[in-house]
């Protein structure tokens, strides 16, 4: 095989494809419930299972949902969008193809972030397969089951442009659509139960080109960690590859999450025909003015707008996206800022005490709604700490205890632990002047220049004032009895 | 009335004589209930009209218009707890837990289900022969074929075993055999009857409709059956209600006659007795002039491709794993799926799913698919230009009459022309009626109409005019 010059480096080129299960009342052909964990083949009907004769009628509530995920994505809107059958034999499909959208999908284009949107259609789930046998695959096993409960449920498929460079980027990516969908109520978006689903189409180009590399396709991740490794994986595999020489083929890959191994499912030779051709036994999906206005209507904020809005009421950019890309914490922000609390909270103050202090109090990922910590308490604590009333090394131990035992009133917390704020500098200064005695050896290190020496003196300070002090105020104290000029 | 008189009597005039209480919906049920059920017993040796008869009379409980007058259904419309097959070994002994809704409706109407009739496996045919439960035969002549796929409905109408019977029509499944057998069959408009519960062959033509001696049944039949269907999306509230025919003249009424499908390929007795006809409506008062449907030659092609790439999807369903005929000792599960489908398809059905599977693949799409949906468009506008100009048109509706048993199964594309008159009403998805207008070395023929989309009344008035002014005798198929 002829060898081709190897660039330096390569630049990984990323695009997902989203299957979002859509949180409707029933199928997405048929009238049956979906189903949550319901004793197999319960929640089916003579449409959902195939049976001869029986005929698909679309769920006008899953074109709500399309449309409501095409607004949120900027997408135009098909005024006429059709179904197309796709045609594969597999028992997990019972009528031998699914019906899916083709060439004209119900949303066309769109964006979010940073992140082109190439289009969003409508299709319905297939059943789900369990092999049994030694190899848990349809190969090899004893038997195969089927059950169908979940074969119809609607799905949105999202497709992006190829706009994602690296697997982190994709990931994060990844979170704010899952937010983003999450707060239009349209899905669960659960990627452990399958609610939310990711395939990404990744492949590698020579730094600074704007070509496309051949791709290859990673199937089903079902975690935003599995995502994580496996792109990262399929990006090493390839960049081995292309810099001994070699070529990737374009193929479809599983990821093995417990090895870390990537295998081949299928090769573009054995891709299938899908054979598409319009589905006869539905009429086209044509948008009309009420249904725009049902799915506008319908929709709640967006991420990208909240964020917007946090900043517009002093926010940095930063902190507007953490709390609005993790809608828990910005809707807990919000009830913390109408609770009202005198002194009000300073909104920065707060965001940072949510996100730096509160956040890491509650095991991972718990929603601080779900915690002992009230909103209106901890509104009420950054109002105390914004009028420095409390220092913030005793506001830090107030949350400690509003983690722990809850309650609805700091004050009294800080009172019942003598933790409120040195009022009189006297006091405070009286304080400083015996630790500096009690560590004079340190005194004298800073006095010649030693910044760091400052530690056990200000320690002292803490201890004998239980956290009260104000550390800044400590440190001014400390320079001003040492002679020394301060600046926080 | 005695039992003989029963069997002359039309299914408008046993539900009124029921009504009336000079018949029993009991008797009238059980007279022809044994007469179905011999024929069902003689196999082969009788006409083999029907898949299934019912084992006793229902409970005479059947409500008005039409009083438990018995009803023989196409063995592909799904009927819950009695074996829908459409004529496939494949679905053999099949027993949906569902009812059709066209099927329901005519119960709710008082029809009650005597017999499920035989069929060209899933509609694919028009001679009956492919039936995997044996061919029909013509009553007219029992060498014969009786036409298909609707055959085994129309030879029981014709041969006085059921009153009337429920069909479908793709191509032409209910008007050939209707012509073939000398009955009455109409096609409604595409849409104006559920198909929910039909066992598909090609969804975007398929369409109920009813077999019957006359055109008055047709209409009071078709009358219960249309309407919007909630699990039918392609289904639509017919605009008017269906009519009982009463015209006897056609005065004004402008007739075209295709210069495509009145011409070539037609046999000169069929020709004759469709000039006939012809000659019978002007005197009626109608207007007959030549029309041209310029792509109506090329129908046949389009169809050839678009019915089997819809069965090709249609049929993907029946591998094995659900219900209906499943290979044992396949060694996995694609050997599971080629032995099922190669056991329990026959040569047809497995030509067609071949046809239909290479036409919709990649790369040659555009070529067949494609082009045949461009083709089917332009027929529909040629219907719609010629009806600017004509109320109806009409047609021979086959080629030629019935023809002998395995006269034509070798050759398939022989076979095929048998739907040349009748094939581009189905893929403009307008309504047309086939009636039997005189008969060519003894055997019926029929005279297709056709009218715009959901003109059925108009068409059933013509047809009824004609109808009384031609006499056709029926009789002797029932002898």
């Amino acid at each position: 095989m002829e060898r081709r010059p190897v660039p330096d480096a390569y630049e990984p080129v990323i695009g997902l494809e989203i299957h979002v299960q859509l949180a409707t009342a029933t199928k997405m052909f048929c009238g049956c419930e979906l189903s949550f964990g319901e004793p197999p083949n319960t929640r089916t009907c003579a449409v959902c299972l195939g049976l001869p004769g029986s005929l698909p009628v679309a769920n006008a509530g899953a074109v709500h949902f399309g449309l409501m995920i095409g607004l949120a994505l900027g997408s135009e809107l098909a005024p006429r969008s059709i179904f197309h059958r796709k045609n594969y034999f597999y028992p997990d499909l019972p009528k031998g193809y699914q019906i899916s959208q083709y060439d004209e999908p119900l949303c066309l284009g769109g964006a979010l972030g940073d992140v082109r949107i190439h289009r969003v259609h409508l299709e319905e789930d297939a059943a789900k397969l369990t092999h049994v046998g030694s190899s848990g695959r349809i190969h090899g096993s004893d038997a195969s089951i089927v059950d169908f409960n979940r074969g119809g449920t609607p799905l949105a498929e999202i497709v992006t442009e190829p706009d994602l460079r690296s697997a982190e980027q994709a990931s994060e990516w990844l979170k704010l659509l899952r937010t983003t969908l999450r707060q239009l109520g349209v899905s669960d978006v659960n990627m452990e139960e399958g609610s939310l689903r990711c395939d990404a189409n990744i492949s590698l180009r020579p730094a600074g080109t704007s070509g496309l590399g051949t791709k290859t396709e990673l199937k089903n991740m079902n975690s935003f960690r599995f995502i994580e490794r496996g792109i990262r994986a399929e990006i090493a595999r390839q960049q081995k590859i292309l810099s001994e020489g070699g070529q990737i083929l374009q193929e479809t890959l599983h990821f093995d999450p417990d090895s870390g191994a990537i295998t081949s499912l299928r090769s573009k030779e054995e891709a299938h025909d899908y054979r598409y051709f319009p589905e006869p036994d539905l009429i086209p999906v044509a948008i009309d003015e009420d249904m725009l206005d049902a799915a506008r209507a319908a929709m709640s904020e967006l991420p990208a707008d909240r964020a917007r809005r946090f900043q517009e009421i002093g926010l940095t950019a930063d902190s507007a996206q953490q709390l609005a890309f993790r809608g828990e914490l910005g809707d807990y922000f919000e009830l913390a800022l109408a609770a009202g609390t005198e002194p009000a909270p300073q909104a920065q103050m707060l965001a940072n005490w949510i996100v730096g202090e509160l956040v890491g109090r509650l095991t991972d990922g718990e929603d601080p709604a779900a915690s002992l910590v009230q909103p209106g308490a901890l509104a009420a604590l950054v109002g105390m700490l914004g009028e420095k009333r409390v220092s913030v090394g005793a506001g830090r131990q107030v949350l400690d205890t509003l983690v722990a035992k809850g309650g609805s009133d700091p004050m009294a917390i800080v009172q019942a632990e003598g933790l409120a704020a040195m009022d009189g500098q006297d006091e405070l200064a009286e304080v400083v002047k015996a630790a500096l005695q009690a560590n004079a050896d340190a005194a004298e290190r800073v006095r010649e220049g030693n910044a760091k020496a400052i530690g056990p003196i200000v320690g002292y300070v803490m201890r004998e004032t239980k956290g009260r002090a104000e550390g800044t105020e400590v440190a001014r104290l400390i320079h001003e009895q040492l002679g020394m000029p301060f600046s926080p | 009335m005695s039992t003989t008189d029963v069997f002359e009597l039309s299914a408008t005039a046993a539900a009124g004589a029921i009504a009336g209480g000079e018949l029993s919906a009991g008797e009238l049920f059980e007279a022809y209930r044994l007469r179905a059920a011999a024929d069902r017993a003689a196999g082969e040796d009788g006409l083999n009209c029907f898949t299934w008869v019912a084992a006793e009379a229902p409970e005479d409980d059947a409500p008005a218009p039409f009083h438990g007058v018995p009803l023989a259904v196409k063995d592909l419309f799904c009927t819950a707890g009695v074996p829908s097959q459409s004529g496939s070994r494949i679905l053999e002994g099949y027993e949906p837990p569902y009812t059709a809704t066209v099927v329901s409706r005519l119960r709710e109407s008082g029809a009650r289900l005597l017999a499920k009739t035989n069929q060209d496996e899933f509609a694919m045919g028009s001679s009956n022969e492919n039936s995997a439960f044996g061919v029909v035969r013509n009553p007219w002549d029992r060498e014969r074929v009786p036409g298909g796929s609707s055959g085994g409905s129309a030879a029981a109408v014709a041969a006085g075993l059921a009153p009337w019977a429920l069909g479908t029509d793709t191509g032409g499944s209910i008007r050939q055999p209707a012509a073939l057998c000398g009955i009455v069959g109409l096609k409604p408009t595409y849409g104006s009857v559920s198909r929910y519960g039909m066992i598909a062959f090609a969804s975007s033509l398929d369409q109920a409709g009813p077999l019957t001696r006359d055109v008055s049944d047709a209409a009071l039949m078709l009358r219960h059956m249309v309407g919007r269907d909630p699990c039918d999306a392609t289904s639509l509230e017919f605009p008017e209600e269906i009519q009982l025919p009463s015209a006897e003249r056609l005065d004004g009424i402008r007739l075209g006659v295709p210069e495509e499908l009145s011409g070539e390929g037609i046999e000169p007795g069929v020709l004759e007795a469709f000039q006939a006809a012809l000659a019978r409506a002007q005197e009626l008062g109608a207007e007959v002039q030549t029309v041209r449907l310029p792509h109506a030659p090329h129908a046949l092609s389009a169809y050839y491709v678009l019915a089997p790439a819809e069965a090709s999807s249609n049929l993907a369903r029946f591998d094995g794993v659900r219900y209906g005929l499943r290979a044992q000792d396949a060694s996995d599960l694609l050997d599971m799926y080629t032995r099922t489908r190669h056991d329990g398809f026959g040569p047809e059905v497995k030509r067609r799913i071949m046809l239909g599977t290479y036409a919709l693949s990649s790369g040659y799409y555009d070529a067949y698919y494609g082009r045949a949906q461009r083709v089917r468009t332009k027929i529909a506008e040629d219907f719609r230009a010629a009806f600017e100009g004509v109320d109806l048109i009409v047609t021979p509706t086959s080629p030629s009459v019935a023809f002998r048993l395995g006269e034509k199964t070798s050759e398939p594309l022989e076979m095929y022309l048998n739907d040349y008159c009748t094939v581009p009403m189905s893929l403009a998805g307008i309504p047309a009626i086939s009636i039997p207008c005189g008969l060519s070395e003894g055997l019926p023929v029929g005279l297709q109409i056709a009218g715009p989309a959901f003109s059925e009344n108009r068409l059933l008035d013509a047809a009824h005019a004609l109808e009384q002014a031609i006499g056709f005798d029926g009789a002797p198929a029932r002898a």
